[in-house]
């Protein structure tokens, strides 16, 4: 017998796994915080969030950050994630806040930070970020996705989307917290653009809420009349947040990465698209 | 180079868990298909989670990848929701590095580290598209291999196994590929001659090559077949490896990117445990001890902190607590960590020793997080643990447990045997007693604490002293549960938890077993029975079912007592250990006498050092604090034949 048996046989009494925690000796310490941006390609698409996050507390240890720690017996890295990529998507705009005990140099660190992940993972840009800056759970009101539809022509698509894209109402059975329930979901659909052929079918692009009735690709797809097995690659273009009505990313890339074909669609419907300097701005960053 | 990759990719998404099938890990070996090499592909019989962190496939994996005439992937078995996508989609096993189908390779080699996964190395056989059995495949089929503690006793797969390793797999491994190199430049060589010639190495057991006859329930004699100039031994020994020092592996631990069991850098401190736990297959098996030179353990330990970025270091073991001046080599790593100042790390130890001294290295080490604390009494009363040779007196856990509660523990957790030799009710009871004993000493110091008494039926296994005994029945096993359920009900904080009697029936009769075993075990899997590991799929009726097709009863083979004489279907195999010293210890064992570790005391002549000329390697000559099994217990020793005790340091010296 040993730590690793599987579950069998049976339990009575048993009771929840808990831990006391320690008070917090500590008098609050400056902090310092960092957000990075990452790109999420290939094979490690089919991991998921927890395993990323997991990765990314290994590989701050090997570069050895000065990572802030909770207090307790189980003493956590702090960081934390914007919202969670569904296992088996794609995304070229993730981000991670990392709580850090002092400052570091921002110089090469997306470099080194690549070098310490697997993969397909890649770190794009990293900025440090003001103390009190809104969490990215919190910011983020919307996200694009990059949508690979198999054996469907552009015309087909076009016309799909233009009657939903027209349609005034979409009341739809959803499931949430285990209840089925029946929302208007059309105001959840910001945007659809089809992008173009592919290979094996046509892209569209989807600008999707995140907030009060946020849609998945997945609802999306089933809500246009797409069968499963006609659901091709998935991609997470961009996150959008919203401060002061104003529409941005968390972190502008400095020079788009390849991957990012889906830039310049919905071109109206975020005005301020060069916010390097917003962004900038926004964070305070010198 | 094939690759079934463009045939999976699209069917991950339909799976549970995809990340099980991409590979990826840190560490991993890019050595890429190459038809010049000799080709092995390490595959653990169960799930990814459950296999990847098995240090004997990494071991062998990178041994075989340093070599320039040889290369090896890793596979795994999949899940049930893959495994009927792959068969509806043609798609074969494969390995999780190029996605190469395993039928490419040479060599398919099984770790087989638990009875109830055999149909899954079955069933990986047959996705391969290899013919289970041995005497169907023919010289375009890859050889099917296994090694392991389970092959201790090989012959419930004897019919589906080319071959099969004995003990330590370091050195063999390479002989192994070495034959098969050799067998490349012959092209003449047939199938037959290869399996000839893997006979020849010491510790390869090539089944084919023996014939088995019967006497009613038991075996008249296990004989190799064959004219003289393609003999095969009559007796296969275990390999040994004298000194683990030789042995830095696994050098670059591999770090997933998905989670799995044990998911923390493991570095094995020593090999072999001399305590002599007469139910312990794993201690009788490997000795004697052979412990790694403290300053290697160190440097393997930051190395591979450093490299992985994990958190937590396990020291492993059988009882890591034995290791020499296992405090001071805690007080270096932590130390090296603090220096490295890269967050907290935490150490801890798979298995703690019974006894306060346990428990402060425990609190020393999990300074990164605190995990549940774990002791092993194994039984319920002294009596009982004078018979197992478990000797902790109950002050001893009592002491244990208050020291745990004491440094901010609140749940601990007892593992417990039931279904021992000459074991009475009140033995079994006692282990309530023991917990609810525990229980009232952990609230003195706070009111939420708990104790997880944890009990599995024993299975006799070969090559312990124990191998004679009959099992419990099922239904046994069954009642001594139900005394312990009804026994706990009303104690406060007692928390039971049992193991599956129906499934310690199977895994009586895949591990205690005669070949006329497989056809059972091929039938359970042709009906479906694949992860009998895992609850959710176990099924026990497969098995009677198939037992009584073959005309077989789980009395023959799992619940009867065996003599002497009689000869044991592993009988032509050696682990090192005399017969006549497992059959004393059977007798001692009976009339309640203990025997102390031999590391600290003369030796008894198992058989495991002086049978193969090598010794204990220990640093320090000196049993650890608190004595022989931390009793200080005086106990009667055995038949004294001195051996000379090598330090790893003369040992050194000696052969330079
Ligand atoms: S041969 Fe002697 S010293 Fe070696 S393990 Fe056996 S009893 Fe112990």
């Amino acid at each position: 017998m040993s730590e690793g048996d599987k579950p069998s046989g049976g339990e009575v009494n048993a009771q929840p796994e808990d831990e006391p925690k320690k008070p917090n000796l500590h008098a609050q310490r400056d902090r310092f915080f960092i957000r990075v941006r990452f790109s999420e390609f290939g094979k490690v698409r089919f991991i998921s969030h927890r395993d990323v996050a997991r990765l990314f507390e290994r590989a701050l240890r090997k570069l050895g950050l000065p990572v802030a720690y909770s207090e307790g017996f189980s003493p956590r890295p702090k960081l934390s994630f914007g919202l969670a990529l569904s296992v088996g998507y794609e995304s070229d705009a993730e981000y991670l806040d990392v709580e850090l005990t002092e400052k570091v140099d921002l110089k090469g660190l997306a470099q080194r930070f690549t070098d310490a992940m697997p993969n397909g993972i890649t770190v794009t840009e990293i900025i440090e970020l003001d103390a009190g800056a809104a969490s990215l759970q919190q910011a983020i009101v919307s996200c694009i996705w990059h949508i690979e539809v198999l054996g469907m022509s552009i015309a087909e698509m076009e016309a799909i989307t233009a009657s939903t894209m027209a349609a005034t109402e979409l009341p739809t059975e959803r499931v949430r917290k285990g209840k089925t329930k029946v929302s208007d979901v059309r105001p959840s659909i910001l945007g659809i653009e089809v992008v173009g052929p592919t290979e094996n079918g046509v892209a569209i692009a989807a600008h999707l809420a995140t907030e009060q009735l946020s849609m998945r690709p997945s609802e999306l797809l089933v809500l246009l009349g797409i069968e499963p097995d006609q659901e091709g690659r998935i991609t997470r273009t961009h996150q959008w947040m919203n401060l002061d009505g104003e529409r941005c990313e968390p972190i502008c890339l400095s020079e788009p990465s390849s991957k990012n074909e889906t830039r310049d669609v919905f071109p109206g419907a975020f005005e301020s698209t060069d916010s390097d300097t917003q962004a900038d701005e926004l964070h305070g960053v010198s | 180079m094939t690759t079934v990759w463009p045939q999976l990719e699209p069917l991950l998404p339909r799976v549970q868990k995809p990340a099980r099938y991409i590979g990826c890990e840190d560490g991993a070996k890019a050595k890429l298909p190459d038809p010049k090499l000799v080709s092995w592909c390490f595959t653990y019989p169960d799930t990814y989670e459950v296999g990847l962190p098995n240090q004997g496939l990494q071991i062998l994996y990178e041994i075989i990848n340093e070599r320039p005439d040889a290369r090896a992937d890793r596979s795994y078995a999949p899940w049930t929701d893959l495994e009927e996508l792959m068969r509806s989609h043609g798609v074969p096993l494969f390995s999780v590095e190029h996605h190469t189908p395993c039928n490419e390779f040479d060599v398919i080699a099984f770790n087989l580290s638990a009875e109830l996964t055999y149909t899954n190395l079955l069933n990986c056989v047959d996705l391969a598209g290899v013919p289970v059995r041995t005497a169907d495949r023919d010289d375009s089929h890859p050889l099917i291999m296994a090694g392991g503690h389970c092959t201790y006793n090989p012959e419930p797969l004897a019919d589906y196994l080319d071959a099969v390793v004995l003990g330590d797999g370091e050195e063999v491994v390479g002989e192994i590929t070495d034959v098969l190199v050799k067998h490349r430049s012959q092209p003449n060589a047939s199938r037959a001659d290869l399996l000839v010639a893997l006979a020849q190495i010491e510790s390869v057991y090539v089944p084919s090559l023996y014939e088995v006859t019967y006497d009613g329930p038991s075996v008249a004699a296990i004989t190799p077949i064959g004219t003289e100039a393609q003999s095969a031994p009559s007796e296969i020994e275990k390999r040994t490896v004298a000194d683990l020092a030789d042995w830095p592996y696994p050098k670059q631990q591999l770090a997933p990117l998905t989670e799995v069991v044990h998911d923390r850098l493991n570095v094995e401190v020593f090999r072999g445990c001399t305590r002599g736990c007469r139910f312990c297959q794993a201690g009788m098996i490997t000795r004697p001890v052979r412990e790694r030179p403290a300053e290697q353990v160190r440097t393997m330990v930051a190395e591979g902190l450093e490299r992985t970025g994990y958190d937590e270091v396990a020291l492993t073991s059988l009882s890591t607590a034995d290791f020499s001046d296992i405090a001071d080599v805690v007080t270096d790593i932590i130390d090296d960590g603090d220096k490295a100042d890269k967050g907290p790390v935490s150490v801890s130890l798979p298995s703690l020793r019974v006894d306060a001294f346990g428990v402060g290295i425990a609190t020393q080490l999990q300074r990164a997080k605190r995990t549940g604390l774990t002791f092993a009494p194994e039984a319920g009363t002294w009596r009982m643990r004078q018979i197992i040779n478990k000797l902790i007196r109950e002050e001893d856990l009592y002491e244990a447990v208050d020291a745990a509660f004491a440094n901010g523990w609140i749940r601990v957790k007892l593992y417990f045997l039931i279904g021992l030799p000459s074991e009475t009710d009140e033995d079994t009871l006692g282990i309530a007693e023991l917990a609810k004993n525990c229980v009232a000493i952990g609230k003195k110091y706070n009111n939420r604490a708990s104790v997880t008494a944890s009990v599995g039926g024993f299975v006799p296994k070969p090559f312990t002293p124990f191998q004679w005994f009959g099992q419990n029945t099922q239904e046994e096993l069954q009642r001594k549960v139900d005394l312990l359920r009804d026994a706990t009900k009303k104690m406060r904080g007692v928390n039971l938890k049992w193991h599956d009697p129906k499934a310690t029936l199977a895994e009586g009769i895949a591990s205690r077993g005669d070949r006329r075993i497989g056809p059972v075990i091929e039938q359970v899997w042709r009906n479906g029975g694949t992860f009998q590991e895992w609850s959710e799929h176990f099924n026990l009726d497969l098995w009677l079912d198939a037992m009584a097709d073959h005309g077989l009863t789980v009395e023959d083979a799992v619940y009867r007592h065996r003599t002497e004489a009689e000869f044991l279907p592993w009988e032509h195999l050696s682990a090192g250990l005399h017969k006549d010293f497992l059959w004393q210890d059977w007798q001692d064992s009976l009339a309640e006498v203990g025997l102390e570790d031999c590391r600290w005391t003369p030796c008894y002549d198992c058989g495991a050092c002086t049978g193969y000329g090598i010794e204990h390697v220990v640093a320090s000559a000196k049993p650890p604090a608190g004595g022989s099994q931390g009793t200080g217990q005086d106990l009667a020793s055995g038949g004294a034949v001195p051996v000379v005790l090598l330090t790893s340091s003369e040992r050194q010296s000696a052969t330079a």
